[in-house]
């Protein structure tokens, strides 16, 4: 569905990706761990263009997408994503974070867009805030919401960039759990996460980087269990004792 | 009671007597129309320098520039004398509008500035969330920029619309009558101070209506922040 060849990125003279080649299937929930400056969250950036690579080329569904002329609009319809500081429209109620993309873009109807919105407000459990501005939320309502806001563009991949780092721990588990819930229902998914455990537990495929390099990838059972690389050893060992 | 009868006396010859009181309505009148003027002409020239700026075209980038820093880097009295010496060179009782558009490009550097700075406040994870979704950079520029920076930008206006009131007393030395200048007349006639005392409460009354009204637009435009 996804598939990555030779991407570079450099910030100026700083090289944060470093010709990085993957593919990603329809339906895989796909983990990327590793240090923070790894690169990971330019990584995923790069799949929906909201970092332009440097070089190489992402493919989606056939269609090269950092080729010329590209509707990168039209691309970015189908791909969701879902911040570590959540950026939720602080102008707009909660319903109209949701339906806004689908008004504007694919000229929906009030009544129809609010409609798919509530029946998402009700999946992450959060109809009774239908008519609150984000300030009135807490952190795990407002990322729950976020994911909500992306979901109503039917998208056709999700991207998560951290979306549990700028929670307080308590609020971690809830908006984990709709992430498990969407992984349950098949949606292709690629993950940057610091949480090991929903590593473990919901990704099927794992991809280990460090320095702007894809170290290590394979399942998470058989990373956990056995990595080969020795840089992903000892980034194992450092977060796996905390 | 003695001094409060003189006191009395005093306001009635300087603000009163001898059609004083109507000079001074015709230096308000006046002062009003440029400022009002002026601040119409700031916000469009203002609006118009915002988007050269984010234009990405270079020659209008370098314009607006250019025109910010000749504006803010030389005197605002200067600029008066230089437009009623060129573009009005040869009108006569052109004054309020010599005013108008001198205040009016001054103002628009500054306009520009505080619109710049407001759509500049809003985090760029606002523009990121909106292109994510799939909204073109105008609409997220309208429907998720905008009316966020607005809630900067209105009260920033509004506060230079207050500077420029103040700003309009200088219109004087092009012998336009506005409120300050009257103030200066009857003082010259009755060679008493008074006169200005009386142009510095109206000065006072208009920014206090002003600032009353800024604070409420303030107060309206946090609503959505309530906790």
């Amino acid at each position: 569905m996804i598939s990555v060849t030779g991407l570079n990125k450099h910030f100026g003279k700083l090289h944060v990706l470093k010709d990085i080649n993957a593919t990603i299937e329809r339906g895989e929930k796909l983990v990327v761990i590793g240090p923070s400056g790894s690169g990971k969250s330019t990584f995923l950036r790069c799949l929906n263009l909201l970092e332009v690579p440097s070089s190489g080329e992402v493919v989606i569904d056939g269609g090269r997408i950092t080729a010329k002329g590209v509707d990168v609009n039209k691309v970015r319809q189908k791909m969701g994503m879902v911040f570590q500081q959540f950026n939720l429209f602080p102008h707009l109620k909660v319903i109209e974070n949701i339906t806004l993309a689908p008004i504007k873009i694919k000229n929906m109807s009030e009544g129809e867009a609010a409609r798919i919105a509530e029946a998402l407000l009700e999946k992450v459990d959060l109809i009774d805030k239908r008519d609150a501005y984000p300030a009135q939320l807490s952190g795990g309502q407002k990322q729950r919401i976020a994911i909500a806001r992306a979901l109503a563009m039917t998208p056709e991949i999700m991207l998560f960039d951290e979306p549990t780092s700028a929670l307080d721990p308590e609020m971690v588990g809830e908006v984990l759990q709709v992430m498990e819930d969407l992984a349950g229902e098949g949606m292709t998914m690629v993950v940057v996460t610091h949480e090991m455990g929903f590593a473990r537990e919901v990704g099927s495929r794992l991809f280990f980087m460090d320095q702007g390099q894809l170290i290590e990838e394979g399942t998470p059972k058989d990373i956990f269990a056995a990595p080969k690389h020795e840089r992903t050893q000892s980034f194992l060992k450092k977060v796996l004792r905390a | 009671m003695a001094f409060l009868d003189r006191f009395l006396e005093m306001v009635y010859v300087n603000a009163i007597a001898y059609g004083r009181w109507q000079m001074f309505m015709d230096g308000l009148v006046i002062t009003l129309q440029i400022t009002a003027g002026a601040a119409i002409l700031g916000v469009i020239i203002g609006l118009a320098l915002t988007f050269f700026k984010m234009s990405g075209i270079l020659p209008l980038e370098l314009f607006a520039k250019l025109y910010i820093s000749v504006i803010r880097g030389t005197p605002v009295v200067l600029q008066l004398l230089i437009i009623n010496a060129t573009i009005f060179a040869t009108a006569r009782g052109m004054g309020v509008w010599v005013g108008i558009v001198a205040f009016g490009i001054n103002s628009g550097a500054y306009v520009c500035e505080i619109v710049r700075a407001g759509i500049q406040s809003i985090d760029k994870g606002q523009t990121e969330a909106g292109r994510s979704l799939g909204l073109s950079s105008r609409q997220t520029m309208s429907f998720i920029v905008l009316p966020q920076a607005v809630k900067n930008i209105l009260p920033a206006l509004a506060n230079e619309s207050i500077i420029l009131i103040k700003e309009t007393s200088i219109v004087g030395f092009v012998a336009v009558a506005d409120i300050t200048r009257v103030s200066q007349q009857i003082s010259s006639r009755t060679f008493n101070v008074m006169p200005m005392f009386v142009a510095a409460v109206f000065y006072l009354v208009l920014v206090s209506i002003l600032t009353f009204f800024l604070s409420k637009l303030e107060k309206k435009l946090r609503e959505s922040d309530v906790r």
